[in-house]
């Protein structure tokens, strides 16, 4: 019964999405207030009523409801807790609910906070929101219903794809949704922009949070799933430059390229169109990344969904909102005139050269993801594009950025000259080479990476402490600091933002550069070393898990005699899902991981074992961590906030950059 | 217990990434091998290297890697003989003939034309003063932030 009240309220809910389109738009079109403001009572019940239905999904999958068909399919009434939970959005008809809640939630924000938009442009917002709505709504009642019952319930489940079943990857999808749906929000502004003809300082204002928010979702979501790959797979990797990693990455670049270049739209009007074009784009990846997802089309590890129907109803999804919304662009671009006027070595040049590299590093994601299927369909050849491609392809572009940053970061708006910003930064140049060098000989004969990494990492920090301390203003440690602490949290936020960037990218160059790998045959109460440590096999074990048996292995390891930690790593195998899979035991470290596998017993009563040390590893997430608190911060500044103006307190504050 | 230690070594036997039997005495001709494979790709895996993939015929190619290395083919010679076999769809790192100098040169390419386009668009922009917001403007902005 719940599951059909929930399935009902999912159609009223559609019904309701249909209105919230075309209603507020005649409304807006026409001045009368009346269709106007029903926009906000019709996203508040679209939340209501897709909350309900996701609600009773959840409540289905909590209570092992075998009666659904999803539920025998993805679940198991052996299953832990956590994992039913999250098994509700581990599968494709729950995800794409998921997508859907937060869809509404979001439309339901523009709602409930918005900022004294004027009423057409919220009328607008509203109705293009709701207009992807619809499209999902239409997906998922009639390619996914969820609701769907079998006729023959089954005593149990089929069990939740046993790699899925990790706290990692469980909170993984909410918030790559969070992300792909927070970029509908940018998307539905600049559509509205477009219709309404206008895009001003203040849009720019609007639309900023909103894409802050998306980008530091995706942020979390990206390093969640890059940190599952880590310990989960089994040997330490934390990028593939799968097709599906590549279809979240691709919206965040474009995202961090659009949140940029909103803050050129708002302080200096100049880049409207290109704004307006980067919001297009952007959720126009996000449509595309939950079609190559959906799809299945460019198969990967992780598409769970592989069917051709929905792929191309997703498909005619992304041609109708992409290709609808860039005619529109065409047609009103011309009236987005740019009166904010800058010279070209200014703060805006930055900004563009900033949007440029991370446009066309994009673009490079995007022809290595789909050149497999254009190259097959064109030219008639099988090929691969793998990790190679893009570590040398898109590298270059990363490195390109992370040398401007420091450099543009301290340009003055409008007008600079590019001597007064590199004085200052001359001396961490220089401590950034010297850096390298010290590293190039203490590492002595391996690769350039490491100590690029080193450069890069350093510049990149200092540039953004440096950029802070320089706003301090003149004067002593004392005053500077004060009003340091006193500058906006914008500018916090963008200096965090950047130290996660130098953070990461020095991590990853490290990683990659300075790894080491042990393989070998181990019997029980074997001893060996393995750069500066030594492990000891001592017990291996098998063991009954809640829903799995394993094979476990004690391996204790010392330094120089002292005890550095006791790992036990796992083989699990899953007999409901038929599914073998590796838990490797993992010493956190500040300065490197310990990463240890157990493998296959040997025909002589041996283990294989697999030991890395892997330096710096956590270094890589931490400074994803920054990067999405300085959105944090960012989006807490006074000026983002909602009704921020409406409290009067003053304070000696330095205008934010 | 001992039933269990049955099913997990019957069941879960996946054959994993680089078993220690498979590698090569010599350090230099098995780093050798790491690199060719990490660069091949498993033809029965979805977008994974044979140098991690766990499948039966990702560990007979690592093999036939090391034969040929073993054999003093060089690295090209290895890749030659693989992509004979199995197509260039095993190469994780696409060539740079025919079609694929699209693939190669497209990005750096666009690169230059944004950062023309770029130029052009910042160049041009007149030199006239910038008056920011109009009056007008400057109090609708007030009126909507501050309530």
């Amino acid at each position: 019964m719940l599951n059909e009240l929930a399935h009902f309220a999912l159609i009223l809910a559609f019904a309701v999405a249909i209105a919230q389109t075309v209603i507020p738009l005649i409304g807006a079109h026409k001045g009368w207030r009346g269709w106007m403001a029903m926009a906000q009572p019709a996203a508040t019940s679209q939340f209501i009523l897709v909350g309900f239905s996701f609600a009773a999904l959840m409540w289905a999958f909590v209570t092992s409801d075998f009666s659904l068909q999803v539920v025998t399919v993805n679940s198991h009434s052996l299953k832990p807790m956590i994992y039913k939970i999250s098994g509700t959005w581990g599968n494709h008809e729950g995800s794409m609910l998921l997508w859907l809640l937060i869809l509404t939630l979001f439309g339901g924000c523009a709602a409930w906070f918005d900022g004294g938009l004027p009423e057409t442009l919220r009328a607008r917002v509203l109705a293009v929101q709701a207009s992807v709505s619809v499209a999902f709504y239409a997906f998922i009642l009639f390619t996914s219903n969820p609701f769907a019952r079998l006729e023959v319930p089954p005593f149990d489940g089929q069990d939740l794809n046993p790699l899925l079943q990790d706290p990692g990857l469980a909170f993984h999808p909410p918030f790559l949704y969070l992300g792909y749906v927070g970029l509908s929000m940018s998307f539905s502004f600049a559509v509205a922009a477009l219709i309404e003809g206008r895009v001003d300082a203040a849009w720019g204002r609007w639309v900023r949070p909103w894409t802050l928010a998306a980008w530091m979702f995706l942020t979390i979501g990206i390093a969640l799933g890059s940190w599952w790959a880590y310990y989960e797979l089994g040997w330490g990797g934390f990028w593939f430059w799968d097709p599906v990693e590549n279809a979240s990455f691709m919206p965040w670049l474009i995202a961090a390229a659009l949140l940029h270049s909103a803050i050129v739209v708002e302080k200096r009007e100049a880049l409207k169109s290109w704004t307006i074009l980067l919001a297009i784009l952007a959720f126009g990846f996000s449509l595309l990344g939950t079609f190559i997802v959906r799809s299945g089309l460019l198969t990967s590890v992780h598409a769970f969904a592989n069917d051709p129907e929905r792929g191309v109803f997703i498909l005619i999804i992304l041609a109708f909102f992409v290709g609808g919304s860039l005619t529109l662009y065409a047609a009103r671009a011309k009236v987005l005139a740019s009166n904010g006027v800058f010279g070209t070595v200014s703060r805006e040049s930055a900004l563009v050269l900033n949007n440029i590299l991370l446009a066309v590093s994009c673009f490079v994601v995007f022809i290595g993801t789909i050149w497999p299927l254009v190259a097959e369909m064109a030219f008639g050849r099988t090929l691969s594009v793998g990790p190679p491609f893009f570590d040398a392809a898109f590298s270059p572009f990363m490195v390109l950025l992370a040398l401007a940053l420091p450099l543009g970061s301290l340009l003055a708006w409008k007008r600079g000259t590019l001597t007064r910003a590199k004085k200052p930064l001359w001396g961490w140049a220089i401590l950034a080479v010297a850096l390298a060098g010290l590293t190039f000989a203490i590492q002595s004969g391996r690769s350039a990476l490491g100590p690029i990494g080193v450069a890069l990492g350093v510049w990149v920090v200092g540039g953004a402490l440096l950029d802070l301390w320089l706003r301090g203003g003149r004067g002593g440690w004392v005053d500077r600091l004060r009003r340091i602490r006193l500058l906006p949290r914008a500018d916090w936020g963008k200096a965090v933002a950047h130290i996660g960037v130098g953070v990461t990218t020095f991590a990853v160059a490290g990683i990659l550069a300075w790894q080491v790998e042990d393989i070998r045959v181990a019997d029980i109460g074997d001893s060996y070393d393995v750069d500066g440590y030594t492990f000891t096999l001592s017990d291996v074990r098998s063991l009954e898990g809640p829903n799995y048996v394993t094979t476990m292995a004690t391996i204790d390891v010392t330094k120089q005699g002292r005890d550095v930690t006791t790992l036990f790593p796992e083989k699990r195998f899953y007999p409901v899902a038929q599914m073998p899979t590796t838990e490797a035991a993992i010493r956190n470290g500040v300065l490197r991981d310990l990463y240890v596998v157990i493998g296959e017993p040997q025909g002589n009563g041996g283990w294989a074992v697999r030991v890395y040390i892997k330096p710096f590893a956590n270094w890589i997430w931490g400074g994803c961590i920054l990067m999405a608190l300085g959105a944090l911060i960012s989006l807490t500044d006074r000026r983002l906030r909602v009704g921020a103006g409406a409290t009067k307190t003053r304070r000696p504050t330095v205008p934010a950059e | 217990m001992r039933w269990l230690a049955l099913i997990v070594a019957l069941l879960a036997s996946p054959v994993w990434a680089v078993e220690p039997h498979e590698m090569l005495d010599d350090p230099a001709l098995e780093d050798r091998a790491r690199d060719l494979s990490a660069g091949l790709r498993c033809p029965v895996c979805q977008n994974e290297s044979i140098d991690e993939s766990s499948a039966q015929l990702a560990a007979e190619l690592r093999l036939v890697v090391r034969d040929r290395l073993t054999a003093g083919d060089t690295d090209q010679q290895v890749l030659d003989y693989l992509v004979a076999r199995y197509g260039e769809f095993v190469l994780l790192k696409p060539t740079t003939q025919g079609a694929n100098l699209i693939l190669w040169l497209a990005a750096p390419a666009l690169l230059l034309i944004a950062l023309g386009i770029g130029w052009q668009v910042i160049r041009r922009s007149p030199a006239r003063a910038d008056e920011g917001l109009t009056e007008a403007e400057k109090d609708a902005l007030d009126k909507i932030l501050r309530p």
